[in-house]
């Protein structure tokens, strides 16, 4: 059944959008990911576009968040200060986001920008994640050594910055400055990229502010839901970007899927289930690496005229 | 010699003004809806005459349907630094978002160069190009750049002899919508010509509109964008809600 989209102008299959969104519900559901970054992509390939393809999936994962965070929430896994701050820190992150998008666009260079982001955090991420799951496996065959597993915790340079500020759900007494930092990286980020930032926020919270792991995913996502509800208002009201009919086809999908994705995810093992999602995520870089990389089969394209 | 000729057009011209066109089209509105896969467009009509049907040169009939036109940046890709970017670009100052032409016979035989360049009839002459930045040189490659493109999607389109003409009087002629359709007001002109010179022409208008839940949301976009907004939200924040409230049903259950 094809569905016209009001806003992208473009007619698309419902049933891709829905199995669309419920195949990346089921990837979100096993791997606890938003999924924006394997979505935005996959709607450039059936030829949303990108500029509509970005805001909408951002209206997305405002559903999935919420919906996961409501879970965190009953079990108190989330760092409500640590999240104020990061939202901070998000909130100017997307503005100056939009800001940049905005005047790429006028100049042509929004794909590009948006293309090569991918490429470079899809290309990282992918390899990063390959190789501890990798790691992980070859760890798990081999009998374990008595008194490795002992991590120090870094004292290092983010230690010593001031305006230190209490986190007690996390445990921890640090500046604030690190924290905004990661919020604005991942504001830019969702802004630019149409992503939650989940994939980058995560890992940060872990490494760089040292945060227990459990807290961590719903912190993430208590975030995410303000910066990326912020995000689709800013390219509503300056882009008319958001495709509601879009955002819900890919909705319902997401949502029947992620619950497949968590029961089918209890069945595999972590380390299974996240060399599976790495090599997923090599695949989707590489393909968008070609298109960068390989001559295209048009040099030329059309666009809207206007803003310079 | 030059008076002479223009005499002899002008004496020629007279008794051909006699011919009219009567148009008929199997819809005068195309509605985008939810579901809208494109659509086809009958346009029929008759030659109405005082005298006698004129044989010798025969009567040819030219169709075109435009969409509304708006400026367009056409961009050029180039290898900088191993990759793929956007480069050179040109602006064209009027270019449809769809354009179609129907014509009862070969378009430099229906149609004279003259004729074209007054009345705009060609697909190339449909768009206007006037000033290319002076860094490119060949500006012309992106206006043809723009046809083929725009052709590949359906928007743009030729259909040489696709127009009935029976006993020099009646025409008919079936344009294909393609389902990626701009909203708008799509002018649709009828010619007559007989040696490539238009002899008559006729203009009507196709209104594109999106209706119902498209009409509604594209407008409650543009007009009140901050309310779209918090509504895309509020719809979110309730499929989420409802996704975890399912959940927990299931669960139990």
């Amino acid at each position: 059944m094809m569905i016209y989209l009001p806003i992208a102008e473009v007619s698309v299959n419902a049933f891709l959008l829905l199995g669309l969104g419920g195949l990346v519900g089921v990837l979100s559901g096993m791997f606890g990911v938003g999924g924006g970054f394997l979505m935005t992509p996959l709607l450039f390939f059936i030829g949303i576009p990108p500029a509509v393809a970005v805001a909408t999936e951002a209206n997305q994962i405002v559903a999935s968040s919420f919906s996961g965070v409501l879970a965190h929430f009953r079990r108190k896994t989330v760092d409500l200060r640590m999240g104020l701050v990061l939202l901070v820190g998000g909130l100017i992150g997307a503005a100056l986001g939009v800001w940049v998008f905005n005047i790429l666009k006028a100049q042509g260079q929004v794909d590009l920008l948006v293309r090569l982001s991918y490429v470079v955090f899809l290309g990282v991420v992918g390899a990063l994640m390959f190789v501890e799951s990798l790691r992980a496996i070859l760890k798990s065959r081999r009998p374990p050594v008595p008194g490795a597993a002992a991590r120090r915790r870094q004292r290092g340079w983010i230690h010593a910055l001031p305006f230190k500020m209490r986190f007690r759900t996390s445990g921890l007494y640090i500046s604030v400055i690190p924290p905004l930092l990661v919020g604005v990286a991942v504001g830019v980020l969702a802004a630019i990229m149409g992503v939650g930032g989940g994939f980058i926020m995560v890992p940060a919270m872990i490494y760089l502010l040292g945060m227990p792991t459990k807290v961590v995913v719903g912190t993430s996502l208590f975030q995410i839901i303000f910066v990326t509800a912020f995000t689709t208002l800013l390219h509503a009201t300056t882009n008319y970007t958001v495709d509601m009919i879009l955002a819900v086809l890919l909705l319902i999908g997401g949502v029947v899927g992620a619950q497949l994705g968590a029961q089918l995810g209890t069945r595999l093992k972590a380390e299974q289930l996240r060399i599976l999602l790495a090599l997923m995520v090599l695949a989707v870089c590489g393909k968008l690496a070609a298109d960068l990389l390989l001559q295209p089969a048009e040099l030329y394209s059309v666009g809207e005229a206007g803003a310079h | 010699m030059l008076r002479l000729a223009l005499l002899l057009l002008v004496a020629l011209a007279a008794p051909l003004r006699a011919e009219e066109v009567v148009l008929g089209l199997s819809r005068d509105t195309v509605s985008i809806t939810t579901n809208f896969e494109g659509s086809e467009i009958l346009i029929f009509g008759a030659v109405k005459r005082e005298g006698p049907i004129r044989t010798d040169p025969p009567l040819e009939v030219v169709i075109t349907v435009a969409g509304p036109s708006a400026p367009v940046t056409v961009r050029r890709k180039e290898r900088v630094a191993g990759i793929w970017v956007n480069t050179d670009a040109v602006e064209i100052d009027r270019a449809p978002s769809f354009y179609a032409v129907a014509t009862s016979g070969p378009m430099e035989e229906v149609v004279r160069d003259t004729e074209d360049l007054r009345h705009k009839i060609s697909i190339p002459r449909a768009i206007r190009s006037v000033g290319a930045p002076e860094e490119v040189q060949d500006a012309a490659a992106f206006t043809d750049a723009l046809i083929r493109i725009r052709k590949r999607e359906g928007r743009y389109a030729l259909a040489e002899g696709a127009v009935d003409v029976t006993e020099q009087t009646l025409f008919s002629t079936a344009i294909d919508m393609p389902a990626n359709l701009t909203e708008g007001d799509y002018a649709t002109r009828i010619f007559l010509t007989r040696d490539g010179r238009v002899v008559a022409d006729f203009e009507s208008v196709i209104g594109v509109r999106k209706v119902g839940l498209e009409r509604f949301l594209f407008t409650l976009s543009r007009e009140q964008p901050l309310v779209y907004g918090l509504l895309s939200l509020t719809i979110a924040i309730a499929a989420g809600w409802a996704a975890s409230a399912a959940f927990r049903m299931l669960r139990r259950g």
